[in-house]
Parts: structure tokens; C-alpha cells; sequence
């Protein structure tokens, strides 16, 4: 029997297993969106917004570990799409992105709602297909859920001509793809494994600098095992938290940027550098030139040989897979008779308690205004530190991932690579449609939550009752921090005027608001609205207007040269 | 120092794969002198050769780069062993009265060909490497030369050096 490329499509869908499509109807996919209609496999999510489909798809992939996907039309439709593409591109998430093209026979006259997808996505997808014949429509939708989900994730696009979808062909899923072009490597080389041991064993001062490819690479019990094997201090970017338990004695919290005084120091000053799924990112290192006045020695694994030696050298370089590489580096640890030098490992840790009594997280607890870093605290402590915490882009989002200690992967999402605001929000409902049980709460500020705060209509129609925690200092506190610092205090289009009341306005789209205003409310009314379970709740903290992230190395400068709190 | 390098690059031959390389190349700033790209024996593979310059490190990101495109087969820096390079150049030049000699011994020198001749111009086809052509066109008097078409070079390692799958 033959079917249409519109009921291909959804088959294919149906045989990746996708539970959730989220998407937006239009002009050039109504025949895929009427084979949606007549099947209930695959449910589809409506959103209110393109740009939020992918972010729904991107937060559902980011929670679950599968591929998320979403649908889009041709034209307004593909180009909404865009910045969630990007925002999954850069954090190597993997998704598959339908979306609809004008007919092929009208390609390349501006034929109406005609876009470029191909072209306009190029440069932010790891791969995309314009199907051009039913024929291969199948396999590419085979390749694209492959090619997204295998080697270093990342979106894929699949644009499919509105007669594609009513050609018929005999429908073959294919079991397996194979492409001579793409093959990444997962085994990490012997030889350099072994390399990377005797490093680890010779080092006085070592350091584990761990990223989002532990995450996806789902090596965090190995993470765990070599760090507490070798006892050595470790740390994790802003992807990678939660991949090691924060809780732990041998964590050092976050790096980078607004990374604790600790961590960072430990990165500057290490002697052997074990680099495990992280891309030595500018928001992690500060200023190359400083980093690397101090000698210390690199070990990188990665899967992507891109990632290595990107910005700065590398001794021992490992191609593969976290996971794979971290089995035989353990093995091997294990096997030695060498068991380092413990001396030296004691003496470094002396000096690392030291940072860390610099207590450089402590902030004001005794303020009469409500302190962000405070409602986070309590985030943490009335969801028992097992929620799913999303966040959109700025000092909120940095406050979130200081003070709410992950144990767990895939509990952390967040756009750290694009830095996406609009991002929370729907990431929240693609987490929230995955674990419907478990509490999902999206810590936002009052200018991120503006720019997708229509899907609040679409949290009503699924029944997410996801707990948006605004931070609402009425400014765009990390443009207004650097305006304060670098731009002497004129803090140009930086306030944030003409708020909603986000209580009626949560209430208008049917949800639940409260409006918190001291510090001695906070902790309960967290209480309340977790008790909740059945409703979203829109929870605007009208907190410090001043308050400034800390510590924060400045751009340009080096790691060691932080700025803290205690110093202003 | 910024380095002349060839790279090759086997791909699928397939709609969209040039513009993934050049789109590479303008995205994260690296240089390209020139391209060529054709199919090879092998209808479903296209071979092309880039030559760009940069340090060390940009030459390995480039090549690391490449590899990362999906289509992309297989690539390899010419400049890691001995290769040899070829560009075709097509002159067109003024040549009336006692210059039409003059251009002929001209070309002659360089190993070139005279494929087109009009009552006043010479067309000449000259191959090469880069150097070559570059000195053969200093070595016209400039008011001659009407117009040139350069393939930008293409390259094969020497030996039982071989790019193939
Ligand atoms: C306002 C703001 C402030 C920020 N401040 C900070 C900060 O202070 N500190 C900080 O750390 N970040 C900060 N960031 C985030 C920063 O921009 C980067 O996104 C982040 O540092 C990158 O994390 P990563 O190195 O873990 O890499 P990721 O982007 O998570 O990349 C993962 C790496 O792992 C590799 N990989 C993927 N899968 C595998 C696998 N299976 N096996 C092996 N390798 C794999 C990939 O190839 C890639 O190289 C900030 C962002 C924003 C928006
Ligand atoms: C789409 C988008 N536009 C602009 C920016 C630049 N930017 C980064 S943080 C920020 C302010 C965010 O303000 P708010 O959401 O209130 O968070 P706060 O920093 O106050 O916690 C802006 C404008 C961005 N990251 N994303
Ligand atoms: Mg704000």
C-alpha cells in the first residue's frame, strides 16, 4: 500500500516513538497536521508561538534525553522557529524540526510564505534536508533522528514542500542508517587514556572541570566514581551541573564567570586539568592569555575533535564519548599500583578550604527587602532540591544556578551557550509534559518572562501547573549590572517600566498569582504554591532592585582576578 | 604566521554541500584564496580544493570544521606531505603588428597555448601553479592584457599519497 508523504511523516514520528510534537498549524503542513488529527500516538502540543514549540521540544530533550521535536509552516512559521533552533545548536541539544516548505515547483519565485529554511538555518543546525522526492522522505527523517541524537546532539531540520506531503510512495522505515560521512568516534584512543592516567598520577594539584557533556553523555555516575576514586576537587560549568552532586564535599561548585571564588581559583592554579565534556568556553576561562601564564597540564575529552584545542592548548587530547572514555580511564586508575601523590593532594586540599572559607556565596540574609539569592534558597529547601529547575537569561538565571544545589542530571535547564530569554517558560512545559508528576519550576525575571508569556495560555490548555518564580527587581538586572560596572552607572533602557500586574495576568489566563513582598512571607508562600499541585502558579518576588551577581570575573579579565561581594 | 594552505576535501555530491563549506567559511572568519569543486570518477562525490590561509591553530580548526559537516567524506592539508598544484589561466591579449610575435615567443616561454586568434588579440591558455601564472602576467607589459580567467588551483599529493574512500 502506498501512502502520502503527510501520513509518512507521521508514521516516521510514530516509529521514532515520539510521544509529543509541539507545534503551530499553518498553510503548508495541513496535510501532516490532518494525519495528526487521525491518529493518537504522537500527541500534539499547540503553543502559542513558533519560538516556543522548539524551546518545548528543547526542554522536553534536555529532561528526558531524547530527541525532541517539533513542527512548524513554511515562511512566519519557519522563521519564528529560528532562535530556538539556535538556543538548542548552541547547548548541543538534540531535536528534530518539521517544518513545512511552499510546493516545489514554486521554490525560488517568492512563491507565498516562501522562506530559505535551509539557507536561513544553516549555520545553526548540525545538519538539515530539503526532501525533494517522497522517495527519500522516510529515510531522511531516519537520518535527521539519528544524525540529532548520535556524536555531539544537536537540531536537525527536515523541510518538507506542501506536495511532498500528498505524493504517495510505499512507506519502509528503514532499522538502521548508515552514512559513509558521518561516523563519530565513542571509544577514547588506548593509548592516549593511558597517557592521561600517568598525568593524573604524577599531578600535585589536580582539577576535574567538568561540562554539559557529561549531561549528554549520561556519565555522571562514571563523573562521580573517577572523582571520589582519585579524591581530587571538581567543578562544573553552568551545562554541567548536576553531573557531579553539588552537595558533595569534593565539588567546588560552578566556575567561570559567576563561578564561586573556589572554583575558580582552583582552575587557575591546578597542575593537571581534566577537561571532561567542556569547551573551555570565554564565559569559563576569562582571558586566555592570563589562563595560560600559569603552567598547568590539559587532558580533553570530547567528542567533537572541535572542541579541542579550540582556545587553548591541549597535552593529551581524547576523542569519544564521556561515558566510554571515563569506564577505561577507571579501569585503568584501578588496575595502577600508583596511587598518586597523596601528599601533595592533601596540601592542595588545605589550600582549597582556604578559598573556600572566603564563604564567597554569603550574602545579606538579614535585609528587609526580599534577596533573590534567598528565594532561591528556599526554592531549594521547600522542593527538597528535586525539582526540575528552568530559567530564562540573566542575573535570576546565574542566582539559580549558585544557589540551588543540583544532585542530579537533566535537572538544570537552561540556554547557556545563546542565552535565550523567552527560553523558561516553555522549556518548563516540555519538561512539565514529560514528568507530569514531579515539580517543575521556571525561575525567571520580569523581562525574560515577558517575551514568551503567552504560553501561559498554552500551560492552561495541557493543565501544567508549572511554579514560575519571578524575580521581579523592575530592571534588566544583568544589563543594569554591567551598566553600573563598565558603564558608569547610566543604565540606558534598562528599567524595566510599565510592568503588567503579573497577578491578574496569571489570573486572566486562568492560573493562580501572588504577589510576594517581604522576606518573612517567602518560605511559605512557596509552601503554598507547591501545595498546589493541580495549578500553575505565577509567583511575582518583588525583590532587590540593587543586587548585583557575585563573585564575577569581568570581561577581559582573568579567572583569579574576580570581583566579590565583600570587596564593594 | 599565517600560512599558504591547500586542503582537499572529498563530499557528497549533493545540492547544498558547497554552500555548507562556503557558509563555514564566512561564519567563522577564515580565509579562502580560492575554491574549485567537480565531481570525481565516482558521480556521487564531488572533490574540491580550498586554498586559505592561517596559523597552525586556524588550519586545524578548519580541517576540523570540515570534517564536522555532515557531507563532508573526507579531508586532508596538502601541505602535510609533498602534493602538486595546477591552476588553469585563460589571457586574453592585445596582439597587433610586431607584438603578435613578441606574445607568441612570450608564451612559448611559460609552456603556454594560443587556442583563440583574432585580427587583434591572442587568447592564451597557461597552467600552472600559482606562482607561475602570476609570473607570466608580470611578464606582459599590463596595456596587453584585455582580460584573464583564473580556476584557482587544484592539488593531488605525489606518490602513493592518495584522497580517495
Ligand atoms: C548570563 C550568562 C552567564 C554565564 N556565566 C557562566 C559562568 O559563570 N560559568 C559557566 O560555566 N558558564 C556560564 N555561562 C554559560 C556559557 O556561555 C556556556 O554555555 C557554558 O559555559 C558551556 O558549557 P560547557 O563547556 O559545559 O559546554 P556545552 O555547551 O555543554 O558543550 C558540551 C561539550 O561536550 C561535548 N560533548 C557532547 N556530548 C558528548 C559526549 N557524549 N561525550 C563527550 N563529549 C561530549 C560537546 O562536543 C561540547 O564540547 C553563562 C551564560 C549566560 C547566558
Ligand atoms: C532575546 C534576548 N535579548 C536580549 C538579551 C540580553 N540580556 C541578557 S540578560 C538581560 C536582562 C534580563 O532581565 P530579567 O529577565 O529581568 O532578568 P534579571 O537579570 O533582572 O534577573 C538582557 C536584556 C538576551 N539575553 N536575550
Ligand atoms: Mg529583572
Amino acid at each position: 500500500m502506498e501512502l502520502t508523504g503527510a501520513e509518512i511523516t507521521v508514521r516516521c514520528l510514530q516509529e521514532e516513538g515520539v510521544e509529543f510534537a509541539f507545534g503551530y498549524p499553518g498553510g503548508a503542513v495541513l496535510y501532516i497536521y490532518d494525519e495528526i488529527f487521525k491518529q493518537n500516538k504522537v500527541k500534539h502540543v499547540l503553543v502559542r508561538h513558533e519560538q516556543a514549540a522548539v524551546h518545548a521540544a528543547d526542554g522536553y530533550a534536555r529532561a528526558t534525553g531524547r530527541v525532541g521535536v517539533a513542527l512548524v509552516t513554511s515562511g512566519p512559521g519557519a522563521t519564528n522557529a529560528v532562535t530556538g533552533i539556535a538556543t538548542a545548536y548552541m547547548d548541543s541539544i538534540p531535536l528534530v524540526i518539521i517544518s513545512g516548505q511552499v510546493p516545489t515547483a514554486a521554490i525560488g519565485l517568492d512563491a507565498f510564505q516562501e522562506v530559505d529554511m535551509v539557507g536561513i538555518t544553516r549555520p545553526c543546525v548540525k545538519h538539515n534536508f530539503l526532501v525533494k522526492d517522497v522517495r527519500d522522505l522516510a529515510s531522511t527523517i531516519k537520518k535527521a533522528f539519528h544524525i540529532a541524537s548520535t556524536g555531539r546532539p544537536g537540531p536537525v531540520v527536515v523541510d518538507i514542500p506542501k506536495d511532498i506531503t500528498t505524493h504517495k510512495t510505499k512507506f519502509d522505515y528503514p532499522k538502521t542508517v548508515s552514512l559513509r560521512s558521518y561516523n563519530p568516534v565513542t571509544k577514547g584512543h588506548p593509548m592516549q587514556i593511558k597517557k592521561a592516567v600517568k598525568m593524573l598520577l604524577s599531578a600535585k594539584r589536580p582539577f576535574v572541570y567538568s561540562g554539559g557533556g557529561v549531561i549528554l553523555s549520561e556519565a555522571s555516575a562514571q563523573l562521580a566514581k573517577l572523582v571520589k576514586l582519585l579524591g581530587v576537587p571538581c567543578t562544573s560549568t553552568l551545562m554541567g551541573l548536576g553531573g557531579y552532586p553539588e552537595t558533595d564535599r569534593l565539588h567546588l561548585g560552578m566556575l567561570g564567570m559567576h563561578g564561586t571564588y573556589e572554583a575558580n581559583m582552583a582552575m587557575q592554579h591546578c597542575d593537571v586539568l581534566l577537561a571532561v565534556g567542556a569547551r573551555f568556553d570565554d564565559r569559563v576561562i576569562g582571558n586566555t592569555e592570563h589562563f595560560s601564564q600559569e603552567k598547568r597540564q590539559i587532558i580533553h575529552i570530547d567528542i567533537d575533535p572541535s572542541s579541542i584545542a579550540k582556545r587553548v592548548k591541549v597535552d593529551v587530547p581524547i576523542v569519544g564519548d564521556v561515558g566510554q572514555v571515563l569506564d577505561e580511564l577507571i579501569k585503568q586508575l584501578q588496575a595502577s599500583k600508583d596511587k598518586g601523590d597523596q601528599t601533595a593532594l592533601k596540601t592542595w586540599w588545605t589550600q582549597i578550604e582556604l578559598w573556600r572559607s572566603k564563604n564567597c556565596l554569603n550574602y545579606d540574609r538579614s535585609s528587609k527587602i526580599i534577596k533573590p539569592q534567598f528565594v532561591i534558597e528556599k526554592l531549594y529547601e521547600v522542593t527538597k532540591g528535586d525539582a526540575y529547575v528552568t530559567s530564562d537569561v540573566g542575573q535570576h538565571q546565574m542566582w539559580a544556578a549558585q544557589y540551588y544545589k543540583f544532585d542530579k542530571p537533566r535537572r538544570w535547564i537552561n540556554s547557556g551557550g545563546l542565552g535565550t530569554m523567552g527560553f523558561g517558560l516553555p522549556a518548563a512545559m516540555g519538561v512539565k509534559m514529560a514528568f507530569p508528576k514531579a515539580n517543575v519550576a521556571c525561575v525567571t525575571g520580569e523581562a525574560s518572562i515577558q517575551m514568551c508569556i503567552q504560553e501561559l495560555s498554552t500551560c492552561k490548555q495541557y493543565h501544567l501547573p508549572i511554579k514560575v518564580i519571578t524575580l521581579n527587581n523592575r530592571y534588566m538586572g544583568m544589563v543594569r549590572q554591567w551598566q553600573q560596572f563598565f558603564h558608569g552607572n547610566r543604565y540606558s533602557e534598562s528599567y524595566m517600566d510599565a510592568l503588567p500586574d503579573f497577578v491578574k495576568l496569571a489570573e486572566a489566563y486562568g492560573h493562580v498569582g501572588m504577589r510576594i513582598e517581604k522576606p518573612s512571607d517567602v518560605e511559605d508562600a512557596l509552601k503554598e504554591a507547591f501545595k498546589l499541585k493541580d495549578q500553575l502558579v505565577f509567583m511575582d518576588f518583588l525583590t532587590d532592585q540593587t543586587e548585583n551577581v557575585f563573585p564575577m570575573v569581568p570581561g577581559g579579565k582573568g579567572l583569579s582576578e574576580m570581583i566579590l561581594a565583600e570587596e564593594l | 604566521m599565517p600560512m599558504r594552505h591547500i586542503i582537499s576535501v572529498l563530499l557528497e555530491n549533493e545540492s547544498g554541500a558547497l554552500s555548507r563549506v562556503s557558509g563555514l567559511f564566512s561564519a567563522r572568519g577564515y580565509n579562502i584564496e580560492s575554491l574549485t569543486v567537480a565531481p570525481t570518477e565516482d558521480a556521487s562525490m564531488s572533490r574540491m580544493t580550498i586554498v586559505t590561509r592561517g596559523s597552525e591553530d586556524v588550519i586545524e580548526q578548519i580541517v576540523k570544521q570540515l570534517n564536522k559537516l555532515i557531507e563532508v567524506v573526507k579531508v586532508v592539508d596538502l601541505n602535510e606531505g609533498s602534493h602538486l598544484e595546477r591552476e588553469l589561466m585563460l589571457v586574453k591579449v592585445k596582439a597587433q603588428g610586431e607584438s603578435r610575435e613578441e606574445l607568441k615567443r612570450m608564451s612559448d616561454i611559460f609552456r603556454g597555448r594560443i587556442i583563440d586568434v583574432a585580427d587583434s588579440t591572442y587568447t592564451i591558455e597557461l597552467t600552472g601553479n600559482g606562482a607561475k601564472l602570476d609570473a607570466f602576467l608580470e611578464a606582459l607589459d599590463t596595456s596587453v592584457i584585455l582580460e584573464t580567467v583564473r580556476t584557482g588551483a587544484c592539488g593531488i599529493g605525489r606518490g602513493e599519497r592518495i584522497l580517495k574512500v
